[in-house]
């Protein structure tokens, strides 16, 4: 694969401003308003916005941070704004790709067609640690695989200036961060009422009912009042406000798995008025933890049985079990190829192209070009063991080339795309800092259905380019406008 | 609702009643130390309040001297004394936290906000506090949070379980305080009915509310058997044994399931004990061993409301 130089253009496309400096037509309502606003009005409903999300408590954890310690993630009160025919075509990409991506998770559990038709290497999906021979054979509702995705979009600057979007990644496991994207908007709406009457913001609020609605289409046929929950593994986990939020959003209960028990292949939570059937669990636990009879048998956070019940039809589980082989960064280059191969189209978003370092002549072309790329662990994810060549020492960069010629079937690399860059309120005043953005896509029933927009994350370091909250980065509230 | 649901709801409302009874203690003793009565023997009192918690060998471990600094710190701020206001107070956070979606925003922020106001709190920082409004801060801190989850919360059975919490904590703590409180004030050999210090008796009235209270109940000097009647058998007395083993009582007669036929027998029985008992009689049986058995009997019916309803049992 040659590398897009179009992609690594040097000056990032900016959501609010023209490269001319002039600002853009979303944008010249809010300019306004800024320039109105006396700047001490600002800086107190920022203090004002940090008292509350502390007071409420909308926190998460951070791992190996001194006693799992409760952190802030960072609120920036400048809005991320799309325009609305914008977000209509996103959306229809956004649609069709979850639609593939569920397509080909059914089809490896079954007939594995795509591999017979040989339109992807079978080893990778077959010999992936994400794929999940329990799964195989097993009828799912819906046929439904991922009914949560989070798919991951970027924005780089393409050669005509004009922001051209890319799918970074697809997260089919237990994608995270809807709740910011809610309680961003609440915020939002307290702090600026004055704001959202220059602006036709389109509402976000009804995603908790959308997910509930999801949930229960999927329930196992012949339950007509389906009971959902939501598992966590606990109020230590570092997404555990959201979990909590959800449930009580949806009016569902938070279990853990010492409240489940199985009998008879029927999950029952355990109640204060007896044993209660449950038929769909949104689990926010990963597949290892979810059965220790089937998985990892140390599991103290599943529910022994629960697999069995699983494959009998008689729950559940939202997002199914072994998704995890479709988002995997081996398999993200294919996701084209899917979209052709399942819904015979052409593919409307993106995909960054991608080297795979097990291929010798990408493993060559990467060595040789590392201080341009970012190469990604195949199985990482949250920020977490990646190389940004353009912003590595030197020395990261020799180290990180023995980790690949370590393993190089373990790496991925990509173009350092110029993420787009957002202004952002810093210490110094009003500065850019790149974005991404993360939508949430519903699948249930015959829709598949999403909030418009979704949770922008930005890098609340100068030049950063990674916007993990593990790595600092902060969010800002989304909208989409008509 | 979730039998563990239950379980942090209880704990969490158990622990503010600690943290609120534990200061109303300290700070009772607290006004008596600044009263000029004092011939010398001022650390009475004080042992009081750790024996009350049955705190005394537990202090006498940390080596310090019995004086009203030393005890206030060690009850408060102490992290390693598991029933200091303190931990209380983190307890009782950590409970709300892991039931958070249950709680009204209202709870949930009342609870989280006391938790980070205390969290950094120091010996050096309560020195320089005054320690009169820091206890009435803790005091305050429970009554919101007990009128938001009134005002707030829907009145289902997670509400319930949030009262059964207090009132069972409640009990056990009005039955200590009057037990270590009332051997301490009474001299030997003297009735109960003579009239005795009338500081040292408004004070312990005063730590449960109850100053006004008795004046108007009795309009009447202020006698040790009429404080132990005001404190054990009146229903009206929100305080009183009476009125919580009522509430107790009448909870789980709401939210009774299938296994829990013995806890309510054990709270009628508990009730009719206060409902039709007479002073006198309990004077009779000896107040302290008739306490001591009432805190046994309500320790036994907390053990069995968790085994009935807060225990994860599998079917």
């Amino acid at each position: 694969m040659t590398a897009d130089s179009k992609m690594t253009a040097a000056k990032p496309y900016d959501e609010m401003h023209a490269p001319d400096g002039s600002v853009r037509p979303h944008y010249l309502a809010y300019a306004d308003w800024l320039a109105d606003t006396p700047r001490e009005r600002i800086e107190r409903k920022r203090s004002e916005a940090d008292v509350a999300f502390h007071r409420v408590g909308i926190t998460f954890n951070v791992y190996g941070a001194e006693g799992g310690k409760e952190r802030l993630i960072p609120f920036d009160l400048l809005p991320r704004i799309i325009p609305g025919d914008e977000w209509t075509a996103l959306e229809a990409g956004l649609r069709q790709r979850v639609k593939a991506l569920n397509a080909f998770l059914a089809d490896i559990y079954h007939g594995q067609e795509i591999l017979r038709a040989g339109r992807l290497p079978a080893d990778q999906v077959l010999n992936n640690a994400q794929f999940r021979p329990e799964m195989k054979g097993v009828e799912v509702p819906g046929g439904l695989y991922a009914m949560i995705a989070g798919i991951d979009l970027v924005r780089a600057a393409g050669a005509d200036g004009k922001g051209e979007y890319y799918v970074l990644e697809d997260n089919l496991r237990v994608p995270s961060g809807v709740s910011y994207l809610l309680e961003n908007r609440k915020m939002m709406m307290r702090l600026f009422p004055d704001l959202f009457s220059r602006y036709n913001v389109q509402p976000v609020e009804h995603y908790p009912d959308l997910l509930l609605e999801t949930l229960r289409a999927v329930a196992p046929a012949g339950v007509l009042d389906p009971t959902a929950v939501v598992l966590t593994p606990g109020a230590f986990n570092s997404a555990y406000f959201e979990h909590s939020f959800l449930a009580q959003q949806m009016g569902v209960e938070l279990v853990e798995g010492q409240d489940l028990f199985v009998k008879d292949d029927t999950v029952y939570m355990r109640t204060t008025q007896g044993p209660r059937r449950v038929d769909v669990i949104y689990r926010r636990l990963d597949d290892d933890f979810l059965d220790p009879e089937v998985f990892r048998p140390d599991s103290m956070l599943g529910v022994p049985g629960l697999m069995s019940a699983y494959r009998a039809g008689r729950v559940t589980l939202a997002n199914a079990v072994g998704t995890g082989v479709a988002d995997d960064k081996s398999i993200y280059p294919y996701v084209p190829e899917m979209v052709r191969f399942y819904l015979g189209e052409e593919p409307i978003l993106n995909n960054v192209p991608t080297y795979m370092l097990r291929e010798p002549d990408d493993l060559a072309y990467t060595l040789a070009h590392l201080p341009e790329l970012v190469v990604k662990e195949v199985h990482g994810a949250g920020g977490y063991g990646m190389l940004v060549g353009p912003a590595a020492t030197r020395a990261e960069i020799e180290d990180f080339r023995l980790r690949i010629l370590a393993a190089p079937e373990k790496y991925i690399a990509q173009p350092t795309l110029s993420l787009s860059t957002c202004p952002t309120f810093v210490d110094a005043g009003i500065a850019p800092r790149h974005i991404d953005l993360r939508p949430f896509v519903l699948s249930g029933g015959k829709e598949i259905r999403m909030v418009p927009g979704g949770l922008t994350r930005v890098a609340m370091k100068e030049g950063s380019l990674v916007v993990n909250s593990s790595q600092g980065g902060g969010t800002k509230d989304t909208w989409v406008v008509n | 609702m979730l039998s563990r649901t239950a379980d942090h709801l209880y704990w969490m409302a158990r622990y503010t009643e600690r943290a609120e009874n534990t200061v109303r203690m300290l700070d009772v003793s607290y006004r008596m130390s600044l009263l000029p009565r004092n011939n010398g023997s001022h650390d009475d009192g004080w042992g009081a309040i750790l024996a009350i918690s049955e705190l005394t060998e537990a202090f006498a471990r940390t080596g310090r001297p019995l004086t009203p600094r030393d005890v206030i710190e060690f009850v408060v701020l102490d992290r390693n004394n598991l029933s200091s206001v303190w931990n209380c107070l983190r307890a009782a956070r950590e409970n709300a936290h892991a039931v958070r979606g249950t709680l009204t925003a209202e709870m949930w922020e009342t609870t989280n906000a006391t938790w980070l106001e205390i969290r950094d709190m120091t010996p050096e920082k309560l020195q320089a506090t005054d320690l009169g409004e820091f206890f009435e801060w803790v005091k305050f801190r429970s009554h919101l949070l007990r009128g938001v989850t009134f005002g707030t919360m829907l009145h289902d059975d997670a509400f319930q379980f949030v009262r059964l919490g207090t009132f069972l904590e409640r009990a056990d703590n009005t039955a200590r305080l009057l037990d270590v409180k009332y051997h301490s004030l009474l001299p030997q050999n003297e009735s109960p009915t003579s009239t005795t210090d009338y500081y040292q008796w408004g004070a312990l009235l005063r730590s449960v509310s109850a100053f006004e209270t008795y004046r108007h109940v009795y309009r009447d000097v202020i006698t040790p058997y009429k404080v132990a009647e005001l404190l054990i058998l009146n229903d009206a007395m929100p305080r009183s044994l009476h009125s919580c083993v009522d509430a107790v009582n009448d909870i789980l007669g709401q939210i009774a399931n299938l296994h829990s036929a013995e806890a309510a027998r054990q709270a009628g029985e508990l009730h009719a004990t206060l409902h039709y008992g007479r002073m006198d009689d309990i004077f009779d049986t000896g107040l302290h061993p008739w306490l001591e058995r009432f805190l046994e009997r309500i320790n036994r019916l907390g053990d069995r409301i968790g085994d009935n309803f807060l225990v994860p049992v599998a079917a």
